[in-house]
């Protein structure tokens, strides 16, 4: 029973094994205290997320016999009402620098917040892999940058912040276009280069827009004064907004970003920098690029939390933190966020020249967060196997439907060639590829 | 500034005819604001912004460190999000720090985003030689910028010039680089009645016809403006009529008017002050070469253009770096073969 515990440890302390999942339990805390992880039903000696499993077992299995047997009552020994509505949990403390507290470490999560961020991060997970597949067919060219592995981030900061508020990031972007409010159809129609495309097929995977979101940004870096000239503008109009504004572990080291915390933190500006940290900068880890990784730290002047990116919930709550902070007129504030690729930088790096396929293999079985998710959701009754997978089930037909769209959906009209190169412009000509071929542009 | 409402012609000096243009853009709209170094409390590192500060304070007229490429990046975000920023680069050589956010951040964002993301605002400064600051602050940015779909340059001559086509810079809803000259801000020229109105633009794209001739089109744009008159006032003495063009922008260049003008007098010069290489005047000739007008010139296109070399130093080789007025009579008289 007791292993590396001394006698004096009390009774309530003591570790024993559940006889469904044989995983190791902690027993029940003594009264008045807050329960952890993996309460323990007294019954049978069980734990509780065994215990639900029967459950659904038995219940499933009396659905099964009810419709073979045709019956016109429905036997259901388990319906919504039974989940739990909202579970606390416990995340892990995030690093702070030049702050005196930091986020929250014990969060709440409801059971339709779950659902949703599971929703959101599937369906950008299947998104990713239906534009990987679509690239290896040749069906999208150019930069591709996938962004599965990292849903956790994206999905975290918008649960904190308002579609109101500003958004901006570097070329990775297709997670963000749809947190932000563009649909799977019109990113996937993008990456196709069609003119149903959010940006008509004239951007690309780099450059998608929407309310409030300023892309999708090539140039390493200067997506990052871009955020700050957002936030200015949001002061400018007295509005309480605020921009989000994101950059990798590789762009840290851009001069500009040092120009931008200068900036920022001199005029107050409401602008959280997040330092998307996933281990490297196309093919160079971080070691190899930079004299300090504490990135949370390199805005020296400006208070910095440093966040577990693969857990949504300490995404959530350091963002909500960090919103906080600059909503109060504080300035700007830095959040790091640790996180992973698994992709390589772009579908032309397989990604396992610079790192091991162990080590990608490690965290997709350790720290995914979708999984990650899944087990919190399963473990306090918050939502059946069943409910889930049926998610899985219509996010794949979404994206199938989506994918389906992308690949039938023409390609803009040659007449669309010279537009939109001014806005609010009366038509002008351009000239063609020679003298003779005078083209037309309007706004 | 203290002729504005009076109804008789004034004399006014490039600076002043700026300050005019930005004071009134700033009253008019709250979105307008100026960003940039020494643009507040120093009244304008060459005083174009004099007395703003004061009247606007530190909202709208916002003092920035020396980071180019970081508050150029931040002047392009604001015109993302709503406001109509100018962006004071104390000169366009200190351009080149940001030159990323000039043209990948604000030129092509209203392309790639097909229309959905507009980018106001208005990049100025000084641009091309002054005089005695050599090779580093003295480089003409027009062809540079004018070679980049996305953005509208402007090059002004004088004060009507500079305040009409400034206002319409800030109304314009696209980014725009304004070109000004350090040399000329200090020259006064008579501004008319209409031009001393608050509403008083200059349609960008449109360039002006200073002076009507026959023999010969003197093309040109901002400082060799002047020159091409006073070149023109020595010709005439000697019986040749020159018609002289201002640009007023190089992009998107009025080829029109000088096509108009090629067809009536049958010879072309340009003038410019940048070097020869792939420059404005290149341009132009390579235009009238593809259009109608070619067919109606009597010798080819004449450029005058600065040497193809970084400006010095001393004052006797700064001015043989630079056409002089001799230069383009020289040149005029070579291309009409007289």
């Amino acid at each position: 029973m007791c292993f590396s515990q001394t006698p004096e440890k009390k009774r309530w302390q003591q570790r024993w094994f559940c006889r469904y999942c044989r995983q190791r339990r902690r027993r029940a805390a003594p009264e008045g205290q807050r329960l952890t992880e993996g309460r323990i039903c007294a019954v049978q000696g069980l734990c509780w997320a065994s215990l639900g499993k029967m459950l659904t077992n038995i219940s499933n299995v009396l659905r099964a016999c009810a419709q073979r047997n045709g019956a016109a009552a429905v036997v259901s020994a388990r319906t919504y009402a039974d989940f739990t509505n909202e579970a606390t949990f416990e995340i892990k403390k995030c690093d702070t620098f030049k702050l005196d507290e930091g986020p929250a470490t014990q969060v709440v999560m409801t059971r339709d917040e779950g659902l949703q961020y599971y929703r959101t991060m599937q369906t950008m997970r299947r998104m990713e892999l239906k534009a990987d597949q679509l690239y290896k067919q040749k069906i999208i060219r150019g930069f591709c940058h996938l962004y599965d592995g990292q849903e956790a981030c994206a999905v975290g900061i918008e649960a904190a912040i308002n579609l109101s508020d500003h958004l901006i990031t570097a070329y990775r972007a297709h997670g963000y276009t749809y947190t932000r409010g563009g649909t799977v159809k019109k990113i996937m129609a993008e990456l196709t280069g069609r003119r149903g495309g959010i940006a008509k097929g004239k951007g690309g995977s780099m450059h998608m827009y929407c309310k409030h979101f300023y892309g999708g940004n090539g140039i390493v870096g200067a997506q990052v004064p871009l955020g700050a000239g957002v936030a200015l503008a949001c002061k400018y109009q007295g509005n309480s907004e605020l921009c989000v504004c994101l950059y990798g572990d590789g762009a840290a080291n851009q001069g500009q970003i040092f120009e931008t915390y200068n900036m920022a933190a001199l005029w107050k500006l409401p602008v959280i920098f997040i330092c998307e940290n996933n281990g490297y900068g196309m093919g160079t880890s971080v070691e190899r690029a930079a004299a300090s990784t504490d990135y949370f730290k390199r805005g020296e002047f400006i208070p910095g939390v440093r966040v577990d990116g693969m857990d949504v919930l300490c995404v959530r709550e350091a963002s909500r933190f960090a919103a906080d902070y600059c909503r109060s007129g504080k300035g700007p504030i830095l959040m790091e966020l640790q996180t992973y690729r698994y992709h390589g930088h772009s579908m032309s790096d397989p990604g396992v020249s610079y790192r091991t396929r162990e080590e990608i293999q490690e965290v997709r079985s350790k720290s995914d967060p979708i999984s990650m998710l899944k087990d919190r959701m399963l473990s306090n009754n918050m939502a059946s196997v069943e409910e889930l997978k049926e998610i899985d089930v219509e996010v794949r037909k979404e994206i199938e439907d989506a994918a389906q769209f992308a690949t039938t959906d023409p390609e803009p009209p040659l007449e669309d060639l010279c537009n939109h190169i001014f806005h609010n412009n009366p038509p002008l000509e351009v000239r063609g590829t020679n003298p003779w071929s005078k083209l037309k542009s309007v706004s | 500034n203290e002729q504005k409402g009076q109804k008789t012609p004034a004399t006014v000096t490039v600076r002043d005819a700026l300050n005019q243009a930005m004071d009134e853009e700033l009253e008019r709209d709250e979105r307008v604001f100026l960003l940039g170094e020494e643009v507040a409390q120093y009244d304008g590192a060459y005083k174009v912004s004099r007395g703003l500060w004061k009247k606007y304070g530190d909202k709208r007229i916002i003092d920035t460190p020396i980071s180019e490429m970081g508050f150029a990046g931040i002047a392009v975000g604001a015109a993302m999000a709503g406001l109509r920023p100018i962006c004071e680069f104390m000169t366009f050589n200190f351009s080149m720090q940001a030159i990323d956010q000039v043209i990948n951040s604000a030129a092509k964002t209203c392309y790639m985003s097909a229309g959905l993301q507009a980018v106001p605002i208005v990049f100025r400064g000084p641009n091309g030689a002054s005089a005695g600051v050599a090779a580093q602050h003295s480089q003409c940015f027009a062809a540079w910028y004018a070679h980049c779909p996305g953005l509208k340059v402007v090059s002004p001559w004088n004060s009507e010039d500079a305040k009409g086509l400034l206002k319409s810079s800030i109304r314009d809803d696209n980014p725009v680089v304004f070109l000004e000259n350090e040399l000329l801000y200090g020259v006064p020229f008579e501004m008319s009645e209409e031009a001393q109105s608050k509403d008083f633009t200059i349609p960008i794209g449109k360039a002006k016809v200073e002076r009507a001739g026959s023999h010969i089109t003197l093309v040109s744009h901002s400082r060799y403006v002047g020159h091409c008159l006073d070149a023109a006032a020595v010709l005439a003495k000697e019986g040749i009529e020159c018609e002289v063009i201002n640009l007023r922008t190089i992009r998107p260049m009025d080829v029109e008017s000088i096509e108009a003008s090629v067809m009536k007098t049958n010879h072309l010069v340009t003038v410019e002050g940048g070097w020869p290489q792939f420059g404005v005047g290149a341009e132009i000739c390579a235009r009238i070469m593809e259009g109608s007008a070619f067919n109606y010139l009597d010798s080819p296109v004449t450029r005058v253009t600065g040497v193809d070399i970084p400006m010095p130093y001393a004052k006797i080789l700064e001015d043989h770096s630079l056409p002089q007025i001799k230069d383009i009579i020289f040149s005029v008289k070579k291309t009409l073969n007289v």
